[in-house]
């Protein structure tokens, strides 16, 4: 459903960009491989890269929801299936584990001058990835909505809270939240969004000892089951792309939602009278009486296969600096938070920047993140359903995290 | 649902062939099953005796757009992949990975039984154990599918064996829908419609009076849901079957028992019963078969938060940021164990009546 929704949303954008082919990248020769994850901005990259090819140089392009099911074995192999694995944060990990990426610095030396340095990923010095676009989960408000129940702009989950329940008192809104609760991927994404708003570390620093179980982890769960009291019943069963089609119904006042779909809200189609006019973006809220957003922000970027040969590196490495070039990004400022110089941040991306600039933190890299991530989405799911109490499911995210993280080698 | 292991068409008609024959006809099953079952299954249970090796863990600056640079632990991959390269199957394990808590949880019920408040504690702490929940999913999913879905099946081909011939190829065409249309599919579909605003999820309220209701906020619900879609997906199997098995009931018996002032529902009890069992023990082989790797359902109707099966542990382990092989090959194992359990006294049976008929 999700990548339908894309589907549809990006057509607009290759048909805007699909007339522009060839254009001149100053690459001799080689194969360009790109594999990528599957929305808007990382199609309009792709399609701009294949710009490049030439009767010396081809350019192909893989994007797929299943990218990160795809990008170790297909970089495993030699020569590797993919030149480029267009990456972000968590999924640039399990490719430096079994080294599978290639440094870059000779590379951006030689072909990066239009790169900024905060664009390079640097791990140990070296530079691993080139990111290009920013995104988070931040605030979608109604204005109208909450004027009419008198509350101002909500600035921390408590705000949002005595928010929804004003609404819900004055009888605009039977169910004024919303939130990406569904158990997997999402759900675990809420908690760990929320967690970083607390201030608290996941791990004990330099170890893969979990260290959620505190106060911060059950303030998170106490914040994260409060808001469902303002939620639709099925709230389980959202995902990032089902509040989405809630909010655009008209049936949610709050909620915090990608940026990268920013711009699928808030164009003319799908949406119920009065929702895009009336929708703000802004940072995403504090916890806590903290001081910065409770979300995790994300960088999308490219690395280079380490088992290909040093000409299709080069190829590659010129091909994805020209797909995110800044003349790029100057005609599709509205598609993505760009990273890029001289970007001018359209409406969409408003929010991402409004996160990135009250310091929220990064979604963390350690290796063995991923472990956690997935037994916070299998085992919070009772507690969110009101059938387990919060203690119980800090205990069980430990236990499943403990019995992964030994049989993966890292406790 | 899908093609049948030839073993199925040469035991049910229980017909003899000389030995040569039938090993010259079955030698290319054989070959196929040995590479494509046979082999895979021996990789998936060595893999599930292994785990991972100790990585080799560092601390190193980091650099990214955001926050600008921190010191991260990361795997020394050069050293990691030093070990690897000289045992690529990882750590021997054993019976860990089998025993730890994501799978039969030995320590964990140690514990349970040895301080309790009570049955209910008992059952609730168990159920609490991610292996044990999907089991318990996963049996209730079976004993309570085959039989009803089989009984619809069942009384869907004697409706149908009692229509005139005209409409009888459109109905069965539709009684065949469920069956034709992907699993997936047809539970997304069926998810869809109990949606709140779905045309099934509009109607319940409306009968009940309950604006809140919805089939996918309660565990309860939930799982009734994804029976009726088991048995709403499974009977057009039993069926097919019986629909067929009925065309070969003896018209003279079925005249004779006429006759003799049998009510039709007489004639189907001592007539077309007895005469479809060995069928019918046929159809609960392969629906037990099917039923106990529920696994699409799940996925459909988005029911994670409260049932989960056997078949998605597997899913979990093997999708999602990191990938856990020897845990999802362990509670494959244990599947491909739990169906043998399942269909050790069908297949007795089955080996009993081939003997007798041999002989």
């Amino acid at each position: 459903m999700k990548n339908m929704l894309r589907l549809s949303a990006s057509a607009g954008v290759l048909l805007l960009t699909a007339g522009t082919a060839f254009a001149d990248c100053g690459i001799a020769a080689g194969s360009v491989r790109i594999l990528s994850n599957d929305f808007d901005a990382l199609r309009l990259v792709n399609k701009t890269a294949e710009e490049c090819a030439s009767g010396t140089v081809t350019v192909t392009s893989n994007p797929t929801a299943e990218h990160k099911n795809l990008q170790v074995p297909a970089l495993s192999i030699s020569p590797a299936e993919y030149t480029v694995a267009v990456v972000a944060n968590n999924s640039i990990v399990p490719l430096l584990n079994d080294d599978l990426i290639r440094p870059l610095d000779d590379l951006v030396a030689q072909y990066g001058q239009d790169l900024m340095p905060n664009q390079l990923i640097k791990i140990d010095g070296k530079v691993m990835a080139i990111a290009f676009m920013g995104n988070s989960q931040h605030l979608f408000y109604r204005k109208d909505i909450l004027d009419k129940a008198g509350i101002a702009e909500p600035k921390s989950y408590e705000d949002i809270l005595v928010a929804a329940k004003a609404i819900k008192d004055a009888g605009l809104m039977e169910y004024p939240l919303a939130a990406s609760d569904k158990p997997g991927w999402d759900l675990a994404a809420e908690f760990v969004n929320m967690y970083l708003g607390t201030g608290g570390e996941f791990f004990t620093p330099g170890s893969a000892a979990l260290a959620i179980d505190n106060p911060d982890g059950m303030k998170t769960l106490e914040i994260m089951k409060a808001m469902t009291a303002y939620m639709d019943p099925d709230y389980l069963t959202f995902d990032a792309s089902g509040i989405q089609a809630e909010y655009e119904a008209g049936n949610v006042a709050i909620m915090n939602e990608w940026g990268s779909i920013a711009g699928a809200i808030l164009d003319d189609e799908g949406a119920a009278d009065g929702v895009v006019a009336n929708t703000v973006l802004a940072a995403a809220p504090t916890v806590n009486g903290g001081t910065i957003p409770a979300v995790a922000l994300w960088w999308d970027g490219f690395a280079i296969a380490k088992n290909i040969s040093d000409e299709d590196a080069a190829a590659s490495f010129q091909a994805m600096v020209h797909a995110i070039s800044p003349a790029t990004v100057a005609a599709n400022p509205d598609v993505a938070t760009w990273l890029v110089k001289g970007f001018e941040p359209g409406p969409a991306a408003v929010g991402v920047i409004a996160t990135a600039n009250a310091g929220a933190r990064a979604y963390p890299m350690q290796p063995y993140m991923g472990l956690l991530h997935t037994a916070l989405s299998s085992e919070l799911a009772e507690f969110m359903a009101g059938s387990e109490s919060a203690e119980q499911a800090l205990a069980d995210v430990k236990a499943a995290y403990e019995t992964a993280a030994k049989e993966g080698g890292f406790l | 649902m899908r093609p049948l292991p030839f073993y199925f068409a040469l035991t049910t008609r229980g017909r003899a062939v000389p030995h040569r024959t039938f090993f010259a006809f079955i030698l290319p099953s054989i070959v196929a099953m040995l590479l494509f079952i046979a082999l895979p299954i021996v990789s998936v249970i060595v893999q599930s005796f292994y785990i991972e090796h100790q990585q080799v863990l560092v601390e190193v600056e980091n650099c990214q757009p955001f926050g600008g640079c921190t010191k991260t632990v990361r795997v020394d991959a050069a050293a990691t992949a030093e070990i690897k390269a000289s045992d690529p199957l990882g750590r021997f394990n054993g019976l860990g990975t089998y025993l730890n808590r994501s799978h039969l949880a030995v320590d964990e019920i140690g514990v349970i039984f040895a301080s309790n408040t009570g049955l209910g504690d008992i059952v609730a702490r168990i159920y609490n154990l991610p292996f044990y929940k999907a089991l318990a999913f996963t049996l209730a999913f079976c004993a309570i599918v085959t039989p009803l879905a089989m009984l619809l099946g069942f009384a869907i081909a004697l409706a149908v064996d009692a229509l005139p011939r005209l409409t009888k190829g459109p109905v069965i065409f539709f009684s065949l829908l469920p069956m034709i249309i992907t699993p997936l599919i047809g539970s997304l579909i069926l998810y869809w419609m109990i949606n709140p605003q779905g045309i099934l999820g509009a109607t319940l309220q409306q009968i009940f009076h309950d604006p809140n209701l919805s089939l996918r906020g309660s565990p309860a619900l939930t799982w009734l849901t994804l029976l009726f879609y088991g048995v709403w997906s499974n009977a057009p199997f039993s069926f097919v079957v019986f629909y067929a098995g009925l065309q070969t009931v003896p018209g003279d018996t079925l005249e004779s028992a006429m006759i003799d002032g049998a009510s039709r529902w007489e004639r189907i009890r001592y007539v077309i019963i007895p005469h479809l069992a060995p069928l019918a023990t046929f159809v609960a082989l392969v629906q037990v078969m099917d039923n106990f790797r529920v696994f699409e359902p799940i996925v459909g109707f988005s029911a994670e938060a409260n049932a989960t099966s056997l078949s998605w542990l597997v899913y979990n382990d093997l999708s999602g940021d990191s990938q856990l092989f020897g845990s999802a090959g362990a509670t494959s194992v244990l599947t491909i164990i739990g169906i043998i359990i399942l269909l050790t006294p069908v297949l007795l049976r089955t080996w009993r009546e081939f003997n007798q008929k041999v002989v």
